[in-house]
C-alpha cells in the first residue's frame, strides 16, 4: 500500500489502458522507503504545475508491477524507485533510484513539452 | 505579508520538535521545509534507540512528531523554496520563492543535512545501476552479490551488517585505519564472516557498463590505484550542512555549520538554530530533538522578554 495521494495503478492492464488514453504519463513504482518518498512527493507537486500530464504510482511489490519491474528499459535498474514516462504509450525515458525535483522538471521538459 | 511569533525553517526532528514546544507554549508559529516534513529521519528504515519507542520507521516518527505540532496548533508550510532571508533588526523577515512575505519575532534555524556525495566519475551515472545510498531500500537487488560499502561512521557499519543478508560478500572501504562508529557495531561486523575490510583507501572511479562491474580503489598510504571487482558501491561518507543560504547572514564555522551557545543562540539576536546544521559533536536524532527543545524554550523566553519590556 502506497500512502501517497497520487493516482495509484493496481493492474498491469490498468497501466495499459491509461498509456493508451493519455499522451503523457509518468508512473513512479516503488515502496514507502527513503529514496520513493521525495519523488512521489516532488510528483504530487508538479502535478498543479503539469495539468497536461498524468502521474501515477505502483506499488513495487505488487505482482501486477512485473509489467514495470520487467519492461525492456528497467534492465539493470538496482535501485528503486523505478520511473517510467510514457509518450503516445511508448517508453520515452525510465530512471531508477532518487530524483531531484529538478532532475523530473527537465525530464518532463524535454519529453512532454 | 502574513505575520508569526516565530518561523522555523527546516521540517526535521528539530524543527518539528521546536514546532511542538513553541505552539503548546500558544506561540503562533510556522514551519517552513522545502521538501516534505521528515528531513533525514524519513532516510531511516528502522529507528531503535529512540527512548520509549521499540521500533518504528523514520517515516512513522516524524509523522508523528508532526502530527503532534500540528495538533498544537502549528503550521506547517511544506515544498517551498525561500528567495530571500533578512535576520537583522526586530522583526525577521522571509521571502518564498512565490514572493510570499513572512515576517516573525523569533526564527529557529533548523534546516538539518544532506548525505555527502562522493563525487567521482561515475557516481552518477551507475546512480541505480549499482552505486546506492539506501541499504534497506535497493539491497534485494543485490542477492548474492558482491558490494563495497564507503565509509567508516555508524551509517556505514550498520548498512554494511544490513547488506550481508543480500550479498554473498560486503568490502568496508575506508580512508582511516580506525572507524568513527561505535564499537559495538565495528565488534559485529569483524565478526561477520562476509564482512572484508580495506582501511587507508578510498574511490577514484566507479565504472562499468549497463551496471558496476568495479572500482578504482587508491591506497592513501602507498598512493597505489587498484582495480576492484564489484557489483555494487553503498555510499555512507557523512552528511554536509544545508546552510548554503545563511552564509553571510549568521555566523558559520569553516565547515558551514552554524555556530550556536549553550542556549543555541547564533551570533544574530532572536534567532536560534538546532539539529545536524549546527556545529557540534554528536548527530543523534536524540541529540537533535534535545537542542531543539532548548532552541524552543530559550526563543519562547526571548519572546516573553521582548513582550514584557515593551509593556
Amino acid at each position: 500500500m502506497l500512502y501517497t495521494n497520487l493516482k495509484h495503478i493496481e493492474k498491469a492492464e490498468e497501466l495499459k489502458k491509461i498509456i493508451s488514453e493519455n499522451e503523457n504519463v509518468m508512473v513512479c513504482c516503488g515502496r514507502m522507503g527513503p529514496m520513493c518518498i521525495p519523488v512521489y512527493a516532488a510528483m504530487e507537486e508538479l502535478e498543479k504545475e503539469y495539468t497536461h500530464v498524468c502521474f501515477y504510482d505502483m506499488e513495487f511489490d505488487n505482482p501486477e508491477a512485473h509489467i514495470i519491474r520487467n519492461a525492456p528499459e528497467t534492465k539493470g535498474f538496482m535501485g528503486l524507485p523505478f520511473v517510467i514516462y510514457y509518450k503516445n504509450g511508448k517508453v520515452v525515458k525510465a530512471t531508477s533510484s532518487i530524483q531531484t525535483k529538478e532532475q523530473i522538471k527537465e525530464i518532463l521538459d524535454t519529453y512532454f513539452k | 505579508m502574513s505575520s508569526y511569533d516565530a518561523i522555523i525553517i527546516g521540517a526535521g526532528p528539530a524543527g518539528l520538535t521546536a514546532g511542538i514546544f513553541l505552539s503548546r507554549s500558544r506561540i503562533k508559529t510556522l514551519i517552513l521545509s522545502d521538501v516534505i516534513p521528515g528531513g533525514q529521519l524519513i532516510l531511516t528504515h528502522k529507528v531503535a534507540n529512540y527512548p520509549g519507542v521499540e521500533n518504528i520507521s523514520g517515516y512513522q516518527l516524524a509523522s508523528i512528531m508532526k502530527k503532534q505540532a500540528v495538533s498544537f496548533g502549528c503550521e506547517v508550510k511544506a515544498n517551498v523554496k525561500i528567495k530571500n532571508i533578512e535576520l537583522n533588526g526586530e522583526k525577521k523577515q522571509i521571502i518564498l520563492n512565490d514572493n510570499t512575505l513572512l515576517e516573525s519575532d523569533i526564527v529557529i534555524l533548523t534546516p538539518g543535512g544532506r548525505p555527502r556525495n562522493l563525487g567521482i566519475k561515475g557516481e552518477e551515472e551507475f546512480k541505480g545501476r549499482g552505486v546506492s545510498y539506501c541499504a534497506t531500500c535497493d539491497g534485494d537487488f543485490f542477492t548474492d552479490k558482491e558490494i563495497i560499502v564507503l565509509g567508516g561512521g555508524n551509517s556505514a557499519i550498520e548498512e554494511a551488517i544490513s547488506l550481508t543478508k543480500y550479498a554473498k560478500k560486503v568490502t568496508i572501504i575506508h580512508q582511516f585505519d580506525y572507524f568513527q562508529a561505535f564499537s559495538y557495531l565495528v565488534d559485529e561486523a569483524k565478526a561477520n564472516r562476509k564482512i572484508h575490510f580495506i582501511l587507508n583507501s578510498t574511490l577514484t572511479e566507479i565504472y562499468g557498463n549497463e551496471t558496476v562491474k568495479g572500482v578504482k580503489v587508491n591506497n592513501l598510504t602507498t598512493n597505489e590505484i587498484n582495480d576492484l571487482y564489484t557489483d555494487g558501491v553503498f555510499i555512507f561518507i557523512g552528511y554536509v550542512p544545508n546552510t548554503d543560504f545563511l552564509k553571510g547572514k549568521v555566523l558559520l564555522n569553516n565547515k558551514n555549520e552554524i555556530i550556536v551557545s549553550k542556549n543555541m543562540e547564533t551570533s544574530i539576536k532572536g534567532v536560534f538554530a538546532a539539529g545536524d546544521c549546527i556545529e557540534k559533536e554528536y548527530r543523534q536524532i536524540t541529540t537533535t530533538v534535545g537542542e531543539a527543545t532548548i532552541a524552543a524554550m530559550s526563543a519562547t523566553n526571548y519572546l516573553y522578554n521582548k513582550l514584557r519590556f515593551k509593556v
